[in-house]
């Protein structure tokens, strides 16, 4: 099995690690580096609890190779709030828009990728937007409000 | 004094804070030093002798330490293990397989990369034998015997009720239905798989087993009672549940990947690690349902007086459903529903097929759910061969509010209810009326909108130790209140939160009987070596039993407490008047001693010869099990072209007796909502002849999304259960009973008028589409 050299901006933070070339992205971030927060639920790209932002965009890291992210800014859960918590996670909180807790660190990444590119979304726009991501728990509709929540606040922020 | 916020305050979760920072700790992050990775090699065929394993194929992969056969496993005496259902199953197989999916054998490697290498570099040499997937056929002369251990494909015959006074009444009816229906298998599909870590320590004889369980301590007992020829004893097994990423019934039985990763330690003496992946967890574990259902049901002078319910249950090719142990259709039974029905016969036939194990509950109080379909789907049925409206023939069938407690035909007592007021603000909430006359003007039109109604009765919170236990531990449940001086609480229980905000609510019912704010109160579960014994979390009994243990350990501390205050005050105990939270000597307010100001004293200044401390343990035994209830509508549109079920708006009022955190009550409707209109709509697992799986991986078996999903409209009642010590009933799974017929219900009276008069499950836009075809109304361009 062949191994390459990689670099891989995570959270921030820089990590160069000799990786197997099938190494996956997700065992990468959880095996390599001990970043739990990010799950596995299924391994066919279908659930979407292994959600990341890889330079910026929703990936399911459970269907991308490790050496693909090669030189990559990868945003995990971990990252997600900076120090304190990102309006997402707040909103998530606020409006009960998790109950295991498993599917949330991807849905929460979507969310913020939804927003970053759609500040003021609608309902249907929101529904779409997670629909990459399963949940079992919640019946999505406090998801919605959640996101809802998570638009408003970042609204005050930046108007603050 | 700041306000307790106890029952009835929608706190935040106090789970939260670690799952939105990605700090939960569930199976998969769990790592031990030197720990191995165990991963499963399994069949491609339903029936075949396995005449050779090449084990040296899989032990040629670099990195694979062991591999664990049939055979290895029969030296221990470990190749089948008992079931919750006095069968047993196999934990690897010695010469036969019995499932397409099933383990053949357990490779142990130092990576998980390196396992999955050996499995699929493992060659095994089968003789495939003939299948059989339908329990009907199985039911037949000379069909494939699926159990060489026993006589025949037919496992139990089980009945309950009056059959020759069911006849006779069926007999007197003037108006009577018949209707076939399948609920097939279905998966509950967490979005967490199973898994588990075993740790052996040999030197110590000790276990430590961390497993994706509802039921920690029936777990560590039943291992207990499996390896105590190994020399395993219960107090040195210690079973850790930690964060669940979902069960729904699916974490409640042993898996053979369980013991495989036990024995792999033993063998190994390192921990080892199993984690199921998505396929293997839709094709081998957790699945529900697969009733074949024929109902009849009659009136007489438009009033509902017989249900008989005949039922072939396939099972797979074991007893593996997890029920209580003396009820082998679950609770069933409870068929009869929301109606006063003075006849009733139910009887189920389990049959052995050559598919995995079933059976587990998908949300649901053991098979509550096959006979809430029965029954709503019958009423409907019946309403409109009486010339009714479905709603307004529920209401003059129902139990009437004074009627509680009430003796069904079938033998349960019903605590509360009151269903006639649930359906009625239902109608409101939706204006029935007015979507009515919707319909009549679209079915003019050609366009195709139905109504469904379901008004369930649930039956939950086992249970009454008298008849319930599982391998004979009768099914109570437990909380231990510790209150340290400072005021601050642990708490500890038997039951184990995959998600329903336990941490939450059980300190809101402490908060709410002594006082101390939820945030000063630390709940935790799913440790053996600390929480009491209890029998888990599933069948919605976490509250009616675990809640009403803390009720009654906080009201055994109150009691104390009171001791402590009188001594404080130089009082006379029966001087002294509880408000929440203090004791103050009666005629002077002032005069009062705060729980805190107590607890401190119970550590500092206790009465002599009191001991001391503030604590108390309660296991508790309910009286009854709680009838949570409820009345759902659900609107839909129908695409004549694509056969597409919309559902435009879906109403559900439930009645779940006290509710402890609204906010989390209508999170456990809106998850239940969404598992109900799952089976009607998107969810099957099917096989085809050769007992080959056809949805054994997350894009054929289609969870819903949120683009599937409706916005849910929720609406409540309270009646408390009379006997629950804060009048709470349980709420986790009536959206999941409750839902399917109503969306039937509503496809169903869409095409009425075309003459259909059933829809099976899951009514797929091809399904509908053909039905549609067939009485000539599907759109063709």
């Amino acid at each position: 099995m062949s191994s390459h050299q990689i670099s891989v901006t995570i959270n921030g933070e820089q990590h160069t690690r000799e990786v197997e070339a099938r190494l996956l992205l997700v065992h990468f971030i959880r095996e390599e580096l001990g970043l739990t927060g990010t799950h596995i639920g299924c391994d066919t790209t279908s659930c979407g609890a292994c959600t990341v932002l890889l330079n910026g965009v929703p990936a399911k890291s459970c269907t991308v190779f490790a050496v693909a992210a090669d030189g990559a800014e990868v945003t995990t859960v971990e990252g997600l709030g900076n120090g304190g918590l990102h309006p997402v996670q707040r909103g998530f909180t606020e409006k009960h828009g998790l109950q295991c807790g498993f599917c949330t660190p991807g849905m929460m990444l979507t969310s913020k990728a939804l927003l970053d590119e759609n500040p003021d979304p609608s309902e249907a726009d929101i529904r779409w937007g997670i629909s990459g991501n399963l949940c079992r728990c919640t019946g999505y509709v406090n998801i919605v409000k959640a996101v809802q929540r998570a638009s408003e606040l970042m609204k005050e922020n930046s108007d603050g | 004094m700041a306000e307790c916020r106890g029952l009835g305050h929608s706190v935040q979760r106090k789970e939260d804070a670690r799952f939105i920072r990605g700090q939960g700790r569930y199976i998969d992050d769990i790592k031990l030093p030197g720990m191995l990775y165990l991963d499963i090699a399994r069949s491609p065929y339903a029936h075949a002798k396995i005449t050779r394993i090449h084990e040296d194929t899989a032990m040629a992969v670099d990195g694979v330490a062991a591999v664990i056969t049939g055979k290895t496993l029969e030296g221990f005496k470990l190749a089948w293990m008992p079931t919750l259902m006095s069968d047993q199953q196999m934990v690897l197989p010695v010469d036969t397989v019995k499932y397409q999916a099933q383990e053949v054998a357990a490779i142990v490697a130092t990576s998980r990369y390196a396992a999955a290498d050996g499995a699929a570099a493992l060659e095994v040499d089968y003789d495939p034998l003939p299948v059989v997937v339908d329990p009907h056929e199985a039911l037949k002369p000379g069909a494939t015997k699926v159990r060489d251990d026993k006589d025949s494909n037919h496992i139990f015959h089980w009945e309950h009720g009056d059959a020759d006074g069911t006849e006779a009444a069926l007999a007197g009816c003037d108006t009577v239905v018949e209707q076939k229906m399948h609920l097939p298998r279905i998966h509950v599909a967490s979005i967490e798989t199973c898994g588990c870590v075993a740790s052996w320590n040999p030197v110590e004889g000790h276990l430590t087993l961390y497993l994706t369980t509802q039921a920690p301590h029936a777990i560590r007992t039943v291992v207990a009672l499996v390896t105590a020829h190994l020399g395993l004893a219960e107090h040195k097994i210690r079973v850790i549940s930690p964060d669940i990423g979902g069960g729904f019934g699916g974490k409640v039985p042993v898996y053979p990947g369980y013991v495989l990763a036990t024995a792999a330690s033993v063998v190994t003496g390192k921990p080892v690690k199993w984690i199921e992946d998505r396929s293997e967890n839709l094709s081998a574990d957790s699945f529900a349902r697969d009733y074949h259902i024929t109902a009849t049901l009659g009136s007489k002078n438009g009033k509902v007086t017989a249900l008989k319910l005949d039922t072939v249950a396939d099972h797979g090719y074991s007893d593996a459903a997890a029920n209580p142990s003396k009820f082998p259709a679950g609770l069933y039974h409870i068929a009869t529903g929301s109606y006063d029905l003075e006849n009733a016969h139910v009887s189920v036939d389990g049959v052995y097929t050559n598919k995995p194990p079933g059976g587990i509950a998908y949300r649901c109080s053991f098979r509550v759910t096959e006979a809430v379909h029965a029954i709503e789907r019958m009423v409907d049925l019946l309403a409109r061969e009486n010339g009714e409206d479905p709603a307004d023939f529920r209401l003059r069938n129902f139990i009437k509010p004074e009627q509680f407690p009430y003796q069904s035909a079938l033998g349960w007592e019903y605590d509360s209810g009151n269903y006639g007021a649930a359906l009625e603000k239902a109608m409101d909430m939706i204006g029935y009326q007015d979507l009515r006359a919707e319909q009549a003007e679209k079915r003019a039109r050609g366009q195709l909108m139905g109504i469904g109604i379901s008004s369930f009765t649930e039956i939950v919170g086992a249970g009454p130790s008298k008849t319930f236990d599982i391998l004979g531990i009768k099914m109570f449940d437990s909380a231990e209140i510790r209150i340290h001086p400072t005021g601050k609480a642990i708490a500890r229980f038997g039951t184990k939160s995959q998600g329903q905000g336990h941490e939450t609510t059980y300190a809101q019912i402490i908060a709410e009987e002594l006082g101390i704010p939820p945030e000063d109160i630390q709940v935790e579960e799913g440790d053996t070596d600390t929480a009491p014994y209890g029998l888990g979390t599933y069948a919605s009994r976490s509250t009616p039993t675990a809640g009403a243990a803390a009720s009654i350990a906080s009201r055994k501390i109150r009691e104390k407490a009171r001791k402590i205050a009188a001594h404080l005050l130089e009082a006379d105990e029966a001087d002294l008047v509880w408000e929440q939270g203090k004791f103050h000597v009666k005629g002077s307010p002032d005069r009062a001693k705060t729980i805190q100001d107590i607890a401190f004293a119970a550590y500092t200044n206790h009465p002599q010869g009191m001991e001391a401390g503030l604590e108390a343990i309660s296991y508790y035994d309910p009286p009854n099990l709680t009838f949570p209830f409820g009345s759902y509508i659900c609107c839909v549109d129908i695409d004549r072209g694509t056969g597409q079920v919309k559902i435009r708006r879906f109403v559900a009022v439930d009645d779940c007796g006290v509710r402890i955190n609204p906010m989390i009550v209508d999170g456990q409707i809106h998850g239940g909502l969404t598992m109900g209109i799952a089976p009607a709509l998107l969810e099957e697992i099917s096989y085809d002849a050769d007992g080959n799986i056809t949805g054994g991986n997350l894009m054929e078996y289609l969870v819903p999304t949120a683009m599937e999903t409706p916005h849910w409209e929720l609406g409540e009642t309270v009646t408390p259960s009379p006997h629950h010590p804060i009048g709470a009933k349980g709420v986790g799974e009536s959206a999941t009973v409750g839902a399917p017929p109503a969306v039937v219900n509503a496809v169903v009276d869409a095409l009425w008028h075309l003459g259909v008069r059933h829809m099976e499950i899951p009514m797929t836009p091809a399904r509908v589409w053909n039905v549609l075809n067939e009485h000539g109304a599907a759109a063709t361009r």
